[in-house]
């Protein structure tokens, strides 16, 4: 169960190989979380940060294969999952591609691969694990959105726009919940130094992957159905969305 | 129309939380009517089990059954029997002590009381609630004759605590996880007047708050502390002492003595519904902390006070706990051995310290403990307190004060906790695998839980 302030005791990642996502089961477990799944394309790859978890003292630390892409599959892997551990308190939704800009605007299979994957897959294993959560009576799922689904930018507006998806559908999805028990945490960090980014020239209030893994715990302790991370971002957004589009295309973002 | 006697009906599913507000979850809400009812709901229970609800004030999670079904205890209220010559009654389970105190105060009788009078029979006794009088008198759980149980199992039983020990001493303070408790016979305290006489005292610090708690409670009754969480340094721990005893008869004024058991509590204030969170702060507490000790004189003897002033203060402003706002608040009580002064001043300290507003910190000196399995009171120093949610530091807060408290041998009160680590419940109650011995037996295929039988596991 969460606690009172916003711990869980079990969670579900997908994408678990995520830095952020681990960057944050790490601190959950640190406090009342026993339980987590890691659920990645390849659990091989998984088992280092399992026995990582463990060692923080985690009882049960499981990896297993799941793949975004793989849609048909979802509605079963979620129905093993749950069945085989049981509630889970957290389910954190941290996969997804930031894809090859350049590549996608003349390559239609890389677009596609960036927002099947974003997207569709996201939504496709959401309408499971909602089921499974309201059925269960509680629970939070965190999903991982992003600044820049916020407001579309030529620089890289297929990830954007598949972000930009998936947060919108998770507004509605919270607030489709309200009264259910569960309830859901849309994540919007800005650029931050992990797997995803390497080698890029890091953007202005770039951060680290504890900066939002705490972003989020807070978070969680709140109640807070969005978080920016880092927080200032917060602010930079809601002045960024009302430059006019003539000025907005012309800044170096 | 007549309601449908035959089935009771299957209720609807509803977001439940307990007065705290926090970790709501949802549930089946069913309402039965009487003994039957509950028979035919517990006989169909969801694959994820039931619970009993009295009025839905423990703080905590214990009265809330995610995904299951969660039975409203509050229609099976009324007096059943009676013997007012010898203070003994029998009530349905449902019935509030508010009600009940309503009838028999004015008949010149009176139960143990928790802070607040509307709880249930059936939850004073699954929390086995304490009072400002527990030094002298016990527990609610103490003044129980027999009580009638209908387990997960299927049965029916007749508790007390001469022929079902066990089972009686794991019900008590059980946390509603060995059955429904159906009704309960109790014994009541013979009172002269509805008023009580208490005497106030304005205290420097902890010491002299503690030493003269030590010095003089076995002159009362009813004795409680209420603490300044936010005086720092030299006031640290300032408070006020209030003690008291039920008043007698040529005590009172001679315009009361011709109504001497008069008893109408209002509430005198009522709580916005809705209340934007984070408006109890620092601020806000420190000045209502600076007048309510201002308000007390240095010293004040024999005030005539009502019952619901003494006893059931928060009473009188109704839906109090909404003043925290949505994101709601957890109460930390703890109890500690009498020699282990020094784990309440840390804890008192730490909690200044932080700065985490603190509506009310109260502290009481517990008597002896009694063989209930999982009951929280044991001889010792009580202290309690109100901490909003949202502030990043205060899980660890209170982690670390866990640590004292079981470091000191004492534990926390499960009805009121909403976060405390599983694994250190061992340890703060050393009968708990006798309690699961029995809970097992009375309960084979699990029917009983509740959220927090999961989160504790219970
Ligand atoms: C302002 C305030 C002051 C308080 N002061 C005190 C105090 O001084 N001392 C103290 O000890 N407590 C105190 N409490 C806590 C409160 O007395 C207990 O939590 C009590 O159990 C609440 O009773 P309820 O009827 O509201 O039960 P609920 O909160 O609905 O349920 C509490 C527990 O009782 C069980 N239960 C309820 N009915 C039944 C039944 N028929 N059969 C089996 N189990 C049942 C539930 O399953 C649950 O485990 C206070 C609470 C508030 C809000
Ligand atoms: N880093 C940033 O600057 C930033 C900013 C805003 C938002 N985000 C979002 O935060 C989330 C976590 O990113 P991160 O920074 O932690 O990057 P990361 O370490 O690269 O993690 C991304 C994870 O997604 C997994 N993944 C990719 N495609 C998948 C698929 N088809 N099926 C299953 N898993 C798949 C990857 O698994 P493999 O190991 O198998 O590749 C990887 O573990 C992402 O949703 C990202 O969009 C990141």
């Amino acid at each position: 169960m969460n606690d009172a302030l916003g711990s869980p005791q079990s969670v579900l990642c997908l994408g678990g190989g995520s830095e952020i996502a681990l960057a944050t089961v790490r601190k959950l477990v640190g406090a009342r979380c026993r339980t987590v799944v890691l659920a990645g394309r390849d659990p091989g790859a998984l088992t280092t940060p399992a026995k990582e978890l463990r060692d923080l003292g985690a009882t049960t630390v499981e990896t297993v294969a799941f793949d975004a892409l793989e849609v048909a599959s979802h509605d079963a892997f979620v129905a093993d999952v749950f069945s085989s551990h049981g509630d889970f308190d957290l389910v954190l939704l941290a996969f997804g591609v930031l894809g090859d800009q350049d590549l996608a605007e003349t390559d239609g299979a890389e677009a596609r691969r960036i927002v099947a994957t974003n997207f569709i897959g996201a939504v496709s294993v959401l309408v499971p694990v909602v089921q499974a959560l309201r059925k269960q009576g509680h629970g939070t799922i965190v999903v991982l959105s992003s600044v820049a689904g916020e407001r579309a930018r030529k620089s890289n507006f297929v990830y954007g726009s598949s972000k930009a998806g998936l947060d919108a559908y998770c507004q509605g999805l919270g607030d489709s919940l309200v009264g259910t028990g569960v309830r859901v945490m849309i994540v919007r960090p800005g650029f931050v130094h992990t797997k995803m980014t390497e080698g890029m020239a890091a953007a202005p209030l770039s951060t680290t992957p504890e900066v939002v893994a705490d972003a989020i715990v807070t978070g969680l302790g709140r109640g807070s159905e969005i978080v920016w991370a880092p927080a200032p971002l917060r602010f930079v957004m809601s002045a960024l969305r009302h430059v006019p589009r003539a000025m907005f295309r012309r800044l170096p973002v | 129309m007549r309601p449908d006697r035959a089935s009771v009906q299957p209720g609807d599913d509803v977001l439940l939380s307990g007065w705290g507000g926090t970790a709501p979850s949802r549930a089946r809400l069913t309402t039965p009517l009487n003994d039957a009812d509950v028979g035919t709901l517990l006989d169909a229970a969801p694959e994820r089990g039931a619970i009993a609800r009295g009025l839905g004030r423990a703080y905590s999670d214990a009265a809330q059954n995610a995904g299951g079904m969660v039975l409203d205890m509050t229609a099976m209220a009324g007096v059943h029997a009676v013997h007012l010559g010898r203070g003994i009654v029998t009530v349905g389970a449902g019935t509030s002590l508010d009600a009940l105190m309503r009838w028999l105060v004015p008949r010149g009788w009176f139960p143990i009381t928790p802070g607040t009078r509307f709880v249930t029979v059936g939850g004073a006794i699954a929390s086995d609630v304490h009072g400002k009088g527990h030094h002298a008198d016990g527990t609610f759980g103490q003044h129980v004759r027999s009580l009638t149980l209908r387990t997960g199992g299927g049965e029916v039983l007749t508790l007390t605590p001469e022929t079902t020990p066990e089972r009686f001493w794991a019900t008590v303070g059980g946390l509603g996880l060995t059955g429904v408790i159906l009704d309960a016979t109790f014994d009541l305290i013979p009172i002269e007047t509805s008023l009580m006489s208490v005497d106030e005292e304005r205290c420097r610090d902890l010491d002299d708050l503690m030493s003269r708690m030590v010095e003089g409670d076995e002159r009362y009754r009813y004795s409680v502390a209420w603490i300044d969480c936010l005086a720092r340094g030299a006031s640290l721990g300032r408070g006020i002492l209030g003690r008291g005893n039920h008043a007698r008869l040529d005590q009172l004024p001679k315009e009361r003595r011709r109504s001497p058991h008069r008893f109408d509590p209002k509430p005198v204030l009522v709580a916005p519904p809705f209340m934007p969170s984070g408006l109890v702060n620092t601020l806000s507490m420190r000045a209502f902390n600076e007048l309510w000790f201002r308000k007390a004189r240095h010293r004040h003897e024999g005030t005539l006070q009502s019952i619901g002033f003494f006893f059931h203060t928060l009473d009188m402003v109704e839906g109090w706990n909404r003043i925290y706002g949505v994101s709601g608040f957890v109460q930390y009580q703890f109890v500690v051995p009498d020699d282990a002064q020094e784990a309440v001043r840390i804890a008192v300290e730490r909690l200044s310290g932080a700065g985490t507003a603190s509506f009310l910190a109260v502290l009481k000196r517990f008597g002896p403990q009694n063989p209930g399995m999982l009951s929280f009171p044991t001889s010792g120093w009580t202290l309690a307190l109100d901490i909003p949610v949202g502030n990043p530091g205060l899980p660890q807060l209170l982690d670390r004060l866990d640590d004292i408290v079981l470091g000191a041998g004492g534990r926390v009160y499960l009805s009121k906790d909403s976060r405390t680590r599983p694994e250190h419940l061992a340890q703060m109650y050393p009968r708990l695998d006798e309690f699961r011995e029995v809970r097992a037996k009375l309960d084979p295929n699990g029917v009983i839980t509740s959220d927090l039988a999961r989160r504790l596991a219970l």
